[in-house]
């Protein structure tokens, strides 16, 4: 019985020259996702390409020693606007990060979860993520006059800003990263007669500290390119100084390619596409620096 | 490893297979000036009852051993001792949890004060992300305990669990870099250098291979001369070897709600838990006839 059933089963054929896995069909929506994928990639690359083949005359020191230029259109340079956008960058995070830290961990170490008003700021939270950056400006107005500085286009207000924007990305991404360390470490540090801030600052931070950088500098990337905000705040396009404190008035990188690139003289529309460049190549650090950071230091439980 | 005598005074210890009694020694019925006792203890998740009316007395250096099956409320009554129930969002108490005689969840009662004397080993082996040396100065300077040299400390407390010599050059390495054997006895190191007075052990040696099982067994029995253990295990040849007392929990279904709340069987010598059990639940279950 047994053996018939072996050999009746031999004489299937498995060698039939085709693969179901090739069929017609498959590969029309094979052929689907692979166009998909093309088209995604070629806009960005032909947009890249033509932007970096515009500016290709503009690749020198001058882009970024020399501040913006009228008289001499071809020899003008981005010196203020990289400094102010430096600039914004480190206030920024001498603002978010301590906060958005800080708010994370009560979300996640203290907030009872159950508790109402510890549901409104989660279900906030998610939303403020999605909040356009101009309303950001808009809000950072509203706290400069607030506390009631009235210059215009400053280190401050454009940092305020950009803080604000960044916060729910450093939240989300630190609650993320504190979720992450494994509920095992927690309670043999309470155990051990610890208590939980001791437990939060001695065992969970330190074990999250490479995802909260990576969500921090993921989400400076985002505030490095905004203009709309730091538009709201009156920041100038033109600026022939270098930043000296929060009460300094600056440009940002955005924001000077904005103005040149409205202008009508050749000369500045090349000057900014060379800029768009140097605002993409910053991103890219600031990203290839968070996945160093996070390929080098992740942990696996 | 029964000794002569201890199979004249259990004549039916044969039947139940050949479960070694390593542990056996000559102890009172019922331990005298416990170190820690559970008086009606019920424990409620939310509006489910977990545990229903646990009265347990635990021996000073004796080795209790909580045995039942899964979901019977025995990882429940062990949380209780040391207040890690706290920690589980609903959680809550009733009854009494004494620990010399003082009810440790008295209002006035500090938890991380309490779990400083009463330490925990989990299920899992889990060491900090932190060197070897780093693992056990940990709790001594979280605790603020008085340390003359805290070199001497780590060395003690890993001599203590049977850990020395295997780590002695490798200090500053990390814990993770050991085997899941060595890192359940670096755990049980670092409880010990707080300096405990009582260790509860969630299932020790469940994640662990037989010879590491039976090292972490060995250390068990030597820790018993100074600390008092108790011990939550699936392993029935596990309690028999190692505790002096066992107490049987099992679970008992609600008839309205079907949701099944643990209760205390029977608490008795090991010996007598395994030889010659009062309760027909209690020999079903050790002879394997159910859980």
């Amino acid at each position: 019985m047994s053996i018939a059933a072996t050999t009746a089963r031999e004489t299937v054929q498995l060698a039939t020259g085709r693969s179901r896995e090739r069929s017609p069909g498959s590969l029309v929506f094979l052929g689907l996702l692979w166009f998909s994928l093309f088209f995604g990639v070629m806009v960005l690359v032909v947009l890249i390409a033509d932007t970096a083949i515009a500016g290709a005359g503009r690749f020198d020191a001058d882009l970024v020693t020399r501040y913006d230029s009228t008289l001499t259109p071809e020899r003008t340079g981005f010196r203020a606007g990289i400094l102010g956008s430096l600039w914004l960058m480190l206030f920024t995070a001498l603002m978010a990060v301590p906060l958005g830290i800080a708010a994370a961990v009560y979300l996640e170490e203290f907030a009872d979860s159950r508790r109402w008003y510890n549901r409104i700021i989660e279900v906030n939270l998610q939303n403020l993520a999605a909040v356009p950056s101009i309303v950001y400006g808009l809000l950072a107005v509203a706290v400069m006059a607030l506390i009631g500085i009235e210059r215009k286009g400053i280190v401050l207000g454009g940092a305020i800003a950009l803080a604000l924007l960044i916060l729910p990305v450093i939240i989300i991404t630190t609650r993320e990263a504190v979720r992450a360390v494994p509920e095992e470490i927690r309670q043999g540090s309470l155990a051990l007669g610890a208590t939980t801030w001791q437990t939060t600052w001695r065992q969970v931070l330190p074990s999250a500290v490479p995802g909260i950088a990576t969500g921090t500098i993921l989400g400076l990337s985002r505030a490095i390119g905004e203009a709309a905000p730091l538009l709201m705040l009156g920041l100038a396009s033109s600026v022939r100084f270098d930043p000296e404190g929060m009460m300094s008035p600056i440009t940002a990188l955005p924001i000077q390619i904005y103005g040149l690139s409205s202008s009508s003289q050749d000369a500045f529309q090349e000057a900014a596409s060379a800029a768009i460049i140097v605002l993409l190549v910053m991103i890219l650090g600031l990203n290839g620096l968070a996945i160093f950071i996070r390929n080098k230091f992740q942990r696996s439980w | 490893m029964a000794s002569a005598t201890s199979s004249d005074t259990f004549p039916q210890m044969g039947s139940l297979g050949d479960v070694h009694m390593s542990a056996e020694r000559r102890l009172p019925d019922s331990p005298v000036n416990p170190v820690m006792e559970t008086r009606d203890l019920n424990v409620f998740y939310g509006d489910f009852h977990a545990v229903h009316d646990v009265n347990l007395a635990y021996g000073r250096h004796e080795i209790t051993a909580m045995i039942g099956p899964s979901g019977c409320g025995k990882s429940t009554v062990l949380r209780c001792l040391n207040r890690m129930n706290d920690l589980v969002a609903g959680a809550h108490v009733e009854g009494g949890v004494l620990y010399h005689g003082q009810d440790i969840y008295e209002k006035n009662v500090d938890p991380i004060a309490v779990r400083t004397q009463i330490g925990m080993v989990f299920q899992k082996p889990n060491p900090f992300p932190k060197s070897i040396y780093d693992n056990i100065a940990y709790g001594p300077r979280v605790t603020g305990m008085k340390v003359d040299n805290m070199d001497d400390l780590v060395e003690e407390a890993l001599r203590g669990a049977a850990l020395w010599d295997e780590v002695k050059d490798k200090l500053k390495q990390s814990a993770y870099g050991l085997s899941g054997g060595q890192q359940q006895r670096l755990c049980i190191a670092r409880t010990i250098a707080t300096k405990p007075d009582v260790i509860l052990m969630d299932e020790p040696c469940s994640a662990l291979d037989p010879i590491a099982t039976a090292r972490v067994e060995d250390l068990m029995l030597e820790l018993r001369n100074e600390y008092t253990i108790i011990v939550v295990t699936h392993n029935m040849q596990q309690a028999a070897r190692v505790s002096d007392r066992t107490a049987f929990f099992t679970a008992r279904p609600d008839e309205t709600t079907g949701n099944r709340t643990g209760l205390l069987v029977e608490y008795d010598l090991t010996s007598t838990i395994f030889s010659n059990p009062n309760d027909k639940r209690t020999e079903d279950y050790i002879s394997g006839r159910f859980g």
